[in-house]
C-alpha cells in the first residue's frame, strides 16, 4: 500500500477582507465588486513561497522522524531563486540529512503540486524510495484592483507520501497535459498576464477538468458516485458549480473552494483543499482530487483507519483559525511592495551575504541548530567553540541541538521606530527557550500592543531581507508571539 | 602582584570642544579645537608628547582606518599613535592606553584624544549597524538600533521588580529632566534647554517604552587629555594635581545573550565597578563618590547603572532617583555636565568628555555647576548592547587624597 502518511498546512495569519479591497479600489475597477465576498489570506511582508513551505513542512513533520525522509519536492510558481535549489532551502530549514536524499523543485505551472505528488508516488511504487515530502506553496503578486488580487490568497500545504502508517491510500491517477494558456508569467516578470475570463472559464476550467476526471473514471472504471468528496480548485464560482453539474457531482460531494476563507493559493491550492477534506474525513471515505494548469492531474485516495487519531499541530483548519484581520489596504500594499514608501537613508544599508558563511554555518542560519554541551547539558545558540555556561566553559564537546521546535517565552522586548522596517515599529526581543538557551530575535506576526514579557513564542522561518542589488533572498528564524485573535 | 593604577598617573591638561551639530567642521577641526585647549592647559608643547592614542568608533562613517587622521590633523611629530575602538568605551580606552603607557614608564607624557563626527551620515541616530556588526551577525541578528536594544531593558526591569512600565517611565523622566537641568548650565553642551518630566513622558515614542527625551542627542565632538607622572606634573609647577585612581574594563562573554541573565542589569558594570572600587580603595561608594558621569545613552541605561555601580540597592534606583539623590544638589550628583543626554554621544569622545567635567570640577572651573569640594569622581561607559557590551569605569580624584 502507498499513500499519504502525514499532512501539514500553513495559511498566513493575516486575512484581508475583499470588502476592504473594494472600498479602496473599486473606484478604479468596479468589476471587482462582483466578487467581494469573504476574505483572502495575506503573507506577511517577511514571508514568501519558501518560508511558507517550511511552515507547512514543519507542520507535516511534527513529531515524525526526519531522518527517514528520502527527499523533499517543492512545488511553486513563485520561487525566490531561479538557479539555487529552493527545495534545498526547505530541507536545510528542516535540518534534513544531506546524503542519500533527492530534493527537487517542480515549477512553472500551478498544477505542479499534484504533478510532484504523482511523481513521488510513482517513485515510491518502484520501491527505491520511501517517505517523500511534497510541499506546495505560492505567494503570487497581483496588481491592484484586479480580479487576481481578489481571488488569490497565500498559503502552503505539505503531504508526506510513503508506505507505512498510511492515512489515505493512493488509488491511481490520470493526467491531461495541454498548452492552454489561461494566464502566463514571462520569465523575470512580476505579475500574471491573463486572457479574457470568459474564455478561461468556458474553454479552460469548464472543459479541461471534466475531461481529465472523465478520463480517470474511464481508465479506472470507477464512478463519480464512488467518491465522498470531489476536490478541484476553480475560483470562478459559477464555473465550479458547472463542472460539478457536468460530472454529476452532487452538492454534498463538492469540496468548497475556500474562496471565502483564504482565496486560491495557486500551486498549493489542490493540497490545501485536499487537506481540508482529510481533516473532516472518516475511514473508508474516497476523495477525488483534480488540479488545473496547462492541463489537469487527477488523483484518487481512500482514507484508511489511520486517519483516526491522526494529528498535526495546525493543518489547514488550525491555520485558518489563527486569524487576524489586516484592516488596512495600505499596509497590505506595503507588505507586497506595491507602493513606494520611504525607508529612509538608514534603510539603504545593503551588506552582501557571504556565501562562504551561508555554507559554513548553514545549520545555524537555516536550521536554527545550536549545540548542547556534553559536559553541563546547556543548550546554546549561536554555536560557539566554548560552552557559554560560566561554570563550565568546556571546549568543543557538543552535540547538535535543534531550537526550531522548542517553545520559548519573551524575556524582554521593544518596538523600535528608528530601525528601518517595512512594518514599523521593528519588534524584537530576547527569548528564553523551554529547556534552556536563549537568543535575541526579530518578532513577527504581531503588533506591539499585543505582546508582553512572559508571553509564549514559537519559531518561524522567515525572509530576513531581500537584497535588491544582487537579487538574493536571505532567511533566518523569527519569534512569533502566540497572539490569538486581534485585528491589525 | 599587581598594584593597580592608583595615583601613578596625573592629568595635567584637558580640552573639549563644544558638542553639537557641527555641520561646518570635520573630525580634523574638532580634534585640533580640543587639542589646542588641552595643550594650553597643560602648558607644554606638541614636541613634549611622546605617544598618543585616538578613540573613535564609527570610522567607516567618518575618519577611516588607523590613527593617521589624528597624527595628520594635529601634526604630531612622527610619534607612536594608536587608534582604539571598543564601542562606546573607545574614548576611555584611548585614555587607558595613554595612562598605562605613562604608568609603565614607557613614556613621560602621553596624549589621549577621542573624536566622532556623526553628522555626516544624512540621518538621525547612530550609523546603521547592520553592515558594521560583522559578516556573520548581519545574517541573523535582529534588526536592532541602539534605542531599541536599550529600551528592552525597561521591559526586563519592570518584569523583574513587578513594576508597571509607567512607574519605570516616571523615574526615567526624572533622570532626563535632571540631566537637562544640568546641561542648561553648561556652555559646551549640545542641548541647553531644561525640560519638564511631563514633556519627557509625552514625547513621541522612539523605541517602546522610550520616548525622544529618553534618548541622548547625536552630536559631533572631541575631547582630550594629556597625562604624565605626578612627579613630572609637580616639576611642571602643577598644583591640585588630579590623578587616576582606577581604570577598569569588563566585557560580556555571551552569558547574558545566550545563557542566563535577568535583563535588568549589566553584569559587566557590576564587575567593573567592584574592581574599580577595590583599585581605588573605595569601600562605601554611596558615601565616598562625590560626582559621576555615567553612560546615559538612554535614561534606562542610567537607571540600571546606578544599581550596578552599587550606589543604589537592587530595585532601589527608581526610588533614589525620585528622591533626588542623583540631582545636582543630591547625595551623588550624576551627569553633572548634562550627560550624554545633553552633550550627545560622539562615541569616541564621550569617555574623555566625562573626565573633562571631573577635571573642571576638581579645579573649581565648572562655573554654575560647580560642586562644593568634590573628592572622588567616577565616569562610566557602556558600549554595544545590554546583552553584549563593553563597560569601562574610570575613577579620578585629587592626588594624594
Amino acid at each position: 500500500m502507498i499513500g499519504i502518511t502525514s499532512f501539514g498546512g500553513y495559511i498566513p495569519r493575516y486575512r484581508l477582507s475583499r470588502e476592504t479591497i473594494v472600498r479602496n479600489m473599486a473606484w478604479y475597477s468596479p468589476v471587482i465588486m462582483a466578487i467581494a465576498d469573504g476574505e483572502k489570506s495575506v503573507a506577511n511582508w517577511d514571508e514568501d513561497a519558501v518560508s511558507m513551505a517550511v511552515a507547512a513542512a514543519r507542520d507535516c513533520m511534527a513529531g515524525r522522524d526526519k531522518r527517514n525522509l528520502d527527499g523533499v519536492i517543492l512545488a511553486s510558481t513563485t520561487l525566490p531563486f531561479t538557479d539555487r535549489l529552493n527545495a534545498g532551502i526547505v530541507a536545510a530549514a528542516l535540518n534534513m540529512k544531506e546524503d542519500g536524499v533527492s530534493n527537487v523543485d517542480f515549477t512553472s505551472c500551478i498544477k505542479a503540486g499534484t504533478t510532484a505528488a504523482i511523481s513521488a508516488l510513482e517513485s515510491i511504487e518502484t520501491g527505491r524510495r520511501n517517505n517523500i515530502l511534497v510541499v506546495a506553496s505560492d505567494q503570487r503578486r497581483t496588481k491592484m484592483a484586479t480580479t487576481s488580487e481578489m481571488f488569490f490568497g497565500d498559503g502552503a500545504a505539505a503531504l508526506l507520501f510513503g508506505t507505512n502508517d498510511i492515512i489515505a491510500e493512493f488509488m491511481g491517477s490520470h493526467s491531461v497535459n495541454c498548452d492552454f494558456i489561461d494566464h502566463y508569467r514571462g520569465a523575470g516578470r512580476e505579475f500574471d498576464y491573463g486572457w479574457e475570463e470568459r474564455w478561461q472559464r468556458d474553454e479552460g476550467y469548464g472543459k479541461i477538468i471534466p475531461r481529465a476526471i472523465g478520463g480517470f473514471l474511464q481508465k479506472t472504471g470507477m464512478k463519480i458516485a464512488d467518491f465522498n468528496k470531489v476536490i478541484y480548485p476553480c475560483y470562478f464560482k459559477g464555473t465550479h458549480r458547472g463542472i460539478a453539474g457536468k460530472l454529476g457531482v452532487k452538492t454534498e460531494q463538492i469540496q468548497d473552494t475556500m474562496h471565502s476563507v483564504c482565496g486560491d493559493t495557486g500551486t498549493a491550492h489542490p493540497f490545501v483543499m485536499l487537506i481540508s477534506a482529510l481533516e473532516e474525513a472518516k475511514p473508508g471515505d474516497r476523495l477525488l482530487l483534480a488540479s488545473f494548469g496547462q492541463g489537469c492531474d487527477v488523483m484518487a485516495f481512500e482514507v484508511t483507519d489511520g486517519i483516526t487519531g491522526f494529528e498535526c499541530p495546525n493543518g489547514i483548519k488550525g491555520s485558518l483559525a489563527n486569524r487576524s484581520e489586516l484592516t488596512s489596504y495600505q499596509r497590505y500594499s506595503k507588505f507586497r511592495d506595491l507602493i513606494a514608501a520611504d525607508l529612509g537613508i538608514r534603510g539603504e544599508a545593503n551588506p552582501d551575504s557571504a556565501l562562504t558563511i551561508l555554507w559554513r554555518k548553514r545549520k545555524m542560519l537555516l536550521g536554527l541548530v545550536g549545540v548542547k554541551c556534553r559536559k553541563c547539558g546547556t543548550p546554546q545558540f549561536p554555536p560557539m567553540p566554548v560552552c557559554v555556561n560560566p561554570d563550565c566553559w568546556t571546549s568543543g564537546e557538543f552535540d547538535e541541538y535543534e531550537f526550531a521546535d522548542k517553545k520559548a517565552e519573551i524575556l524582554m522586548f521593544t518596538g523600535d521606530m528608528l530601525a528601518a522596517s517595512v512594518d514599523p515599529p521593528a519588534i524584537y526581543g530576547l527569548i528564553g527557550y523551554d529547556g534552556g538557551g536563549r537568543t535575541m530575535l526579530d518578532f513577527t506576526d504581531c503588533d506591539l500592543d499585543q505582546i508582553a514579557v512572559g508571553m509564549e513564542v514559537a519559531m518561524s522561518f522567515r525572509k530576513r531581507y531581500f537584497d535588491k542589488e544582487r537579487g538574493f533572498t536571505g532567511y533566518f528564524w523569527k519569534a512569533v508571539p502566540q497572539v490569538r485573535g486581534g485585528d491589525i | 602582584m599587581a598594584t593597580g593604577i592608583k595615583d601613578k598617573v596625573a592629568i595635567i591638561g584637558m580640552g573639549c570642544t563644544k558638542f553639537g551639530e557641527r555641520w561646518n567642521d570635520g573630525a580634523e577641526e574638532l580634534m585640533i579645537e580640543a587639542f589646542q585647549e588641552c595643550l594650553e592647559d597643560a602648558g607644554i608643547e606638541r614636541k613634549d608628547i611622546q605617544a598618543a592614542w585616538l578613540g573613535n568608533c564609527f570610522d567607516e562613517a567618518s575618519i577611516g582606518k588607523s590613527a593617521l587622521p589624528v597624527s595628520m590633523s594635529l601634526r604630531l611629530p612622527n610619534i607612536s599613535v594608536t587608534r582604539v575602538e571598543n564601542y562606546c568605551a573607545s574614548g576611555t580606552e584611548a585614555f587607558r592606553g595613554a595612562v598605562y603607557a605613562v604608568a609603565s614608564g614607557a613614556c613621560d607624557i602621553a596624549l589621549a584624544i577621542g573624536v566622532e563626527k556623526l553628522k555626516d551620515i544624512g540621518y538621525g541616530g547612530l550609523p546603521e549597524f547592520s553592515s558594521l556588526m560583522g559578516v556573520v551577525n548581519q545574517l541573523w541578528m535582529a534588526n536592532m538600533t541602539a534605542p531599541g536594544a536599550f529600551a528592552m531593558l525597561a521591559t526586563g526591569y519592570a518584569a523583574k521588580y513587578g513594576l508597571e512600565i509607567d512607574e519605570v517611565r516616571k523615574a526615567l523622566a526624572h533622570i532626563s529632566a535632571k540631566s537637562h537641568a544640568n546641561g542648561a548650565l553648561n556652555p559646551k553642551a549640545h542641548l541647553r534647554k531644561a525640560v519638564t518630566e511631563d514633556q519627557v513622558l509625552n514625547a513621541p515614542q522612539v523605541a517602546y517604552p522610550l520616548g525622544l527625551f529618553d534618548c541622548c542627542g547625536v552630536s559631533d565632538g572631541s575631547a582630550c587629555a594629556i597625562v604624565t607622572t605626578p612627579e613630572i606634573a609637580r616639576s611642571l609647577g602643577k598644583k591640585d594635581i588630579v590623578s587616576v585612581k582606577a581604570l577598569q574594563l569588563s566585557l560580556s562573554n555571551g552569558t547574558e545573550f545566550a545563557y542566563d541573565w535577568d535583563g535588568a542589569h549589566f553584569i559587566t558594570t557590576s564587575k567593573a565597578s567592584t574592581a574599580a572600587y577595590q583599585e581605588a580603595g573605595i569601600t562605601d561608594p554611596r558615601n565616598e563618590i562625590s560626582m559621576m558621569e555615567v553612560h546615559d545613552c538612554f535614561s534606562i541605561t542610567e537607571l540600571v547603572t546606578l544599581e550596578d555601580l552599587h550606589i543604589s540597592g537592587r530595585g532601589q534606583a527608581p526610588r533614589d532617583v525620585m528622591d533626588g539623590f542623583y540631582d545636582l544638589d543630591g547625595g551623588v550628583p550624576c551627569q553633572v555636565d548634562g550627560g550624554l543626554k545633553c552633550f550627545g554621544h560622539p562615541i569616541g569622545a564621550s569617555g574623555l568628555r566625562m573626565l573633562y567635567e571631573m577635571y573642571l570640577q576638581f579645579h573649581g572651573r565648572a562655573g554654575e555647576r560647580q560642586l562644593k569640594n568634590p573628592k572622588i569622581g567616577l565616569t562610566h561607559n557602556l558600549g554595544g548592547f545590554p546583552f553584549m557590551n563593553v563597560c569601562s569605569i574610570a575613577i579620578v580624584g585629587k592626588y594624594g587624597e
